[in-house]
């Protein structure tokens, strides 16, 4: 079976729709782009969208109640949630300076957890 | 005895003030709201007025306590270090019609004694006051009106109340008066049952309720909304008068006011609604429209929209019978009203106390106290004081010295000086309106978007509060809806997804 | 103690403007409101800074910590906490702030200042939305400060009013950490943020936007907000009669446009242009009414980009070196820069000719193969996709600039 996906190229601010047609899950035709990074792009989001999670999770002892997190790769857009979810039971004690892994290959998808802003510590 | 006051607005507490006097009465103020002045004297046009608009032969004690009460402010609100100032109005006419509405006012003014009332037209209306509208032909200039922070009043006298020996009882609904033997009993509250031998009923637009509460059904209330708004502090024109539309057949006047928080407060409308929307303190599109035409008549230039800060509505309490009502009943013995207490409600309530302990003092004997303190100064406000004096609260104080509010240039200081006095009057949890209102932040331009989170988060960790369940204001009002990642948490909401 | 600059601000502008004073050796102080430098990059915890200024995508904080620790490492000075109550423009060299902190009220005094206080953002009450004063009801950056610096949830049943950006990012957000967003509702006929935020924070996630709405009415139940009447609106943005629904809700957050904070500069008799809402600067980033007073970034007009607010942070800076060093700019013809057809807004808005000068603009409509002309100077530059809410830069050659007359018009043509 063939289907059609319009992608909204976001590379630029042009933002091409950039059509692509996939059988059987196979790419087979890309029309509407106006650079090849559009067409690789448009490419990727029709078969394997990744992103990048950032989230916030709690910070002990730190000068802001949360610490500021995210992938330090993309990773899949339908394992965004679950991913956000997972970190509802994790927490760190400052300080915590950026870059920092918080978790490690979270859910398996091989990217780690890092701090995105520094926690000082405050409290005891 | 005891006396328990129903409502802790500006009528209430006023009267609780004046009772304080007395060796013989302990005062108990109750109200539903968890701190004071919360209902109609949250929002209203804050005008202390001349009184040249009461008419003696249709109200004779209104206009009364209105004059008394007028000149009473001057002397409470330096004894209460209350914001007021006293700038003067002028009652606009755009029309020969208006003209002579304008006379009526004249000679009400010299019947009334009102000083200094003045007719003026041409020149010496524009120098008085250049920001009127060219379009406007005659002015009722009196110069005794005056602008009051309204519920700055209410927390300076909750806080002289609670200094004289009185006590205030908050966040508790009054559900019953218990009444034996053709005399009152006490007030039975959500928060139980409270013994009294005089009950004052000052509740405002639910005053008609507490009285049924007592057996007495000979009026009921209906609310009146009025709606405002607040242009920021830097528009220009700003008048520096009190400018109002001359009331007609057709419409109520609509006041122009530079407050004593230097903004520019326009309205109100005056929409009768039914009694069972007494919850109904909306702003709506036509309301807020209303208010700017009328406005725009007034003023050289209304400035533009974007401009405006706030829009609000109150609601002001209408009895069925056009007057105050005020009355020490002999069935049930004890049970006295200060009900229907409508425009000009603010200027007179110091009158209207006085009223009641006249009322109080035929049928009980009451004892002055020897030692009562009148004064109360208000929280410290850095920014009001000279730069040495400044160094030293900040020196002594640190919090002084870290600024909060960008838009008003409110101190930390301020806001836990805040905190302390909702604690001293009663308050049952701090809110972020009773925070507003005694320490003005979240009232500038940007409404509170930095100062908000930044206060909430410091109290926090100051006080160890949640930052997610600090409340606006009523039951319901959270900041928050609990912290981040909480929603997954429960079961079910995470089920949702 | 005469620093040769005092900035108002420690955001991605203020920052930048002293990273580049001290790397020339000059001794600028930074004057910070809060307890912490970094300004608002700090709560947007979303990837897309650094883009310009370092090749790579960064998370605001990350972005923003590269100009903090930069400024530690070059010793800068900067008082936090700090409340600028008055600027006074003493004389050409010399510029004396009046602050209140935790230290006390003083004077700070420099040959130049940098005004960088950034933005304010607009409320309900601005845009003429009545109803209940209720809770739930909060601009998309309030919302982002409780969420991302305090970890507090604002709502969980959402809707935003507004495409702005930092409402698209919030409704992201709130979809992450398990709320529901109701949809996004924005008055004109295309989104007010960025292709990219559209695609990436509404269409991910399925969440409607719809256009040509508009909020009509709240509703509140117990003090919160409980309900939005959605309404269809026509070309003159009236509500179409018929068209109306309500959603439940228990947060309406307004993402509805920023404001530069310009209350100070007012105050300081500089004329504020009505199409940017910042001030009327020259082609040195200066206020036209107050020599050595230089403005940038968000305090300047409203940039799509922190990266763009830093650049001209850099600008201004060099700007205040070229001052100090000669006492003051040189005396000159000034070009009046106007925007022309299609045009909303152009900065700066005075061109010196004695210079090259960035030009930062955007079209006020949305246009498709399009042109940006500069007929005085005979610049064209195709427009093939352009939206208002797209800020465009061009740079224009000191030799070009001479060419023009008094007036430099910009305008965008339709082919």
């Amino acid at each position: 079976m063939t289907e059609e996906l319009v992608i909204t190229c976001i590379i630029c601010p042009m933002g091409c729709r950039i059509r692509v047609l996939k059988k059987n899950g196979e790419v087979i035709a890309v029309k509407g782009y106006s650079c090849p990074r559009g067409r690789e792009y448009a490419v990727q989001e029709a078969t394997k969208p990744l992103r990048v999670l950032m989230t916030v999770i709690p910070c002990i002892n730190g000068d802001l109640p949360v610490v500021s997190v995210k992938t330090n790769k993309p990773i899949p857009r339908d394992k965004l949630l679950e991913a956000s979810k997972y970190l509802a039971s994790v927490s760190v004690k400052a300080p915590v300076e950026i870059g920092d892994v918080i978790v490690e290959n979270i859910l398996g998808l091989g990217a780690d957890i890092v701090a995105t802003r520094p926690c000082r510590r405050v409290k005891n | 005895m005891r006396i328990v006051v129903i409502g802790a607005g500006i009528t209430g507490l006023s009267i609780a003030r004046v009772l304080t006097r007395y060796d013989n009465l302990e005062v108990v103020v109750v109200d539903k709201n968890p701190d004071v002045g919360w209902g109609v004297s949250k929002a209203n046009t804050s005008i202390i007025h001349p009184c040249h608009e009461e008419d003696p032969d249709k109200h004779p004690l209104r206009t009364k306590l209105c004059l008394e009460g007028h000149d009473k402010w001057y002397e409470w609100t330096r004894e209460l270090d209350i914001r007021v100032k006293w700038p003067g109005e002028i009652m606009a006419a755009t029309s020969e019609e208006e003209i002579r509405v304008l006379e009526h006012y004249y000679e009400l003014a010299i019947r009334n004694r009102v000083p200094g009332v003045r007719l003026l037209r041409g020149e010496e209306l524009f120098r008085l006051e250049p920001t009127l509208n060219p379009e406007v032909i005659a002015g009722l200039y009196a110069p005794s009106a005056g602008t009051i922070d309204p519920i700055g009043a209410c927390i300076a006298l909750a806080e002289n109340i609670v200094d004289n020996g009185g006590r205030l009882l908050l966040g508790r609904r009054v559900k019953g008066i218990r009444v034996g033997d053709y005399r009152v009993l006490g007030v039975e509250t959500t928060g139980g049952f409270i013994q009294a031998d005089l009950v004052v009923n000052a509740a405002g637009l639910y005053a008609d309720e507490i009285s049924r509460m007592a057996g007495i059904s000979d009026y009921t209330i209906h609310p009146r909304r009025g709606q405002y708004l607040i242009y920021d502090r830097t528009v220009q024109p700003k008048p520096s008068r009190i400018i109002h539309s001359a009331p007609t057949q057709k419409t109520k006047g609509v006041y122009l006011v530079n407050t004593v928080g230097e903004v520019l407060l326009v309205g109100p409308t005056a929409e009768d609604l039914p009694s069972n929307m007494r919850d109904a303190n909306y702003t709506t599109r036509e309301g807020l429209e209303y208010v700017l035409k009328q406005a725009m008549k007034l003023i050289r230039k209304l400035p533009p929209r974007e401009l405006v800060i706030r829009t609000y509505a109150g609601l002001r309490p209408e009895p069925s019978t056009g007057s105050f009502i005020l009355r020490f009943h002999e069935d049930p013995w004890g049970f006295i009203e200060a009900a229907g207490i409508r425009s000009p409600g603010l200027t007179a309530a110091p009158g209207i106390a006085g009223y009641i302990e006249k009322l109080i003092r035929e049928h009980v004997e009451l004892k002055p106290r020897e030692k009562w303190n009148p004064y109360r100064r208000d929280i410290t406000r850095p920014k009001m004081l000279p730069a040495t004096e400044r160094n030293r609260l900040i020196r002594e104080n640190p919090d002084y010295g870290r600024i909060i509010c960008q838009c008003e240039g409110v101190s930390l200081g301020e806001v836990m000086e805040a905190v302390k006095r909702m604690k001293k009057i009663g308050v049952p949890e701090v809110t972020l309106d009773g925070l507003k209102f005694r320490a003005h932040i979240m009232v500038g331009r940007c409404q509170g978007t930095f100062c908000r989170p930044l206060t909430s988060f410091i109290l926090q960790e100051r006080l160890g509060l949640e930052i997610w369940s600090l409340k606006f204001n009523l039951e319901g009002s959270f900041y928050g809806v609990g912290r981040v990642k909480d929603l997954f948490k429960k079961p079910v909401e995470a089920g949702e997804k | 103690m005469i620093y040769d600059s005092v900035i108002i601000g420690g955001g991605p502008a203020g920052l930048a403007a002293a990273v580049k004073l001290a790397e020339k050796g000059y001794e600028p102080v930074i004057i910070e409101s809060r307890d912490r430098l970094g300004g608002i990059p700090l709560q947007c915890i979303h990837p897309g800074f650094g883009l310009h200024l370092f090749r790579e995508d960064l998370t605001g904080p990350e972005y923003i910590y590269r100009f903090i620790d930069r400024v530690e490492e070059l010793g800068v000075k900067y008082v936090l906490e700090a409340y600028v109550e008055e600027i006074v423009n003493y004389s050409m060299i010399s510029k004396k702030v009046r602050i209140t902190s935790p230290r006390g009220v003083e004077v700070v005094e420099g040959k130049t200042l940098i005004y960088a206080a950034g933005a304010r953002e607009r409320t309900r009450y601005e845009i003429g939305l009545p109803g209940p004063n209720a809770a739930g009801i909060y601009t998309a950056g309030e919302a982002q400060t409780m969420m991302d610096m305090y970890g507090v949830m604002p709502g969980k049943r959402v809707l935003i009013l507004g495409s702005g950006d930092v409402g698209l990012i919030m409704a992201r957000r709130f979809v992450l950490e398990g709320a529901e967003v109701v949809g996004v509702v924005e008055i004109l006929s295309y989104p007010s943020g960025l292709v990219r935020n559209i695609v990436q924070c509404l269409e991910d996630y399925g969440i409607p936007l719809y256009l040509q709405h508009t909020v009509k009415e709240i509703r509140a139940r117990n003090g919160r907000v409980s309900e939005a009447v959605i309404t269809r609106v026509d070309e003159n943005f009236k509500p179409i009669p018929g068209s109306e629904f309500t959603v439940d809700i228990d947060a309406l957050i307004l993402a509805v446009g920023l404001r530069p904070r310009v209350k100070l500069l007012k105050e300081l008799g500089v004329r504020i242009d009505p199409n940017s809402h910042g001030p009327v600067v020259n082609d040195w980033l200066e206020t036209m009414d107050a020599p050595g007073v230089f403005v940038a970034g968000n305090a300047l007009m409203i940039n799509d980009y922190a990266d763009y607010a830093s650049m001209q942070g850099y600008w201004a800076a060099e700007s205040a070196i070229e001052y100090i060093e000669n006492k003051g700019l040189p005396s000159t013809r000034w070009r009046r820069v106007v925007p022309g057809e299609n045009t909303r807004l152009v900065v700066p808005q005075y061109l010196s000719g004695l210079r090259d000068a960035w030009l930062y603009l955007r079209v006020s409509t949305p246009l498709e193969n399009a042109r940006l002309v500069i007929p005085g100077l005979g610049r064209e530059i195709p427009l093939i996709h352009a939206l208002p809410s797209l800020q465009l830069r061009l740079m224009l050659r000191r030799e070009e600039i001479l060419r023009a007359g008094e007036e430099v018009v910009v305008e965008a043509v339709k082919d």
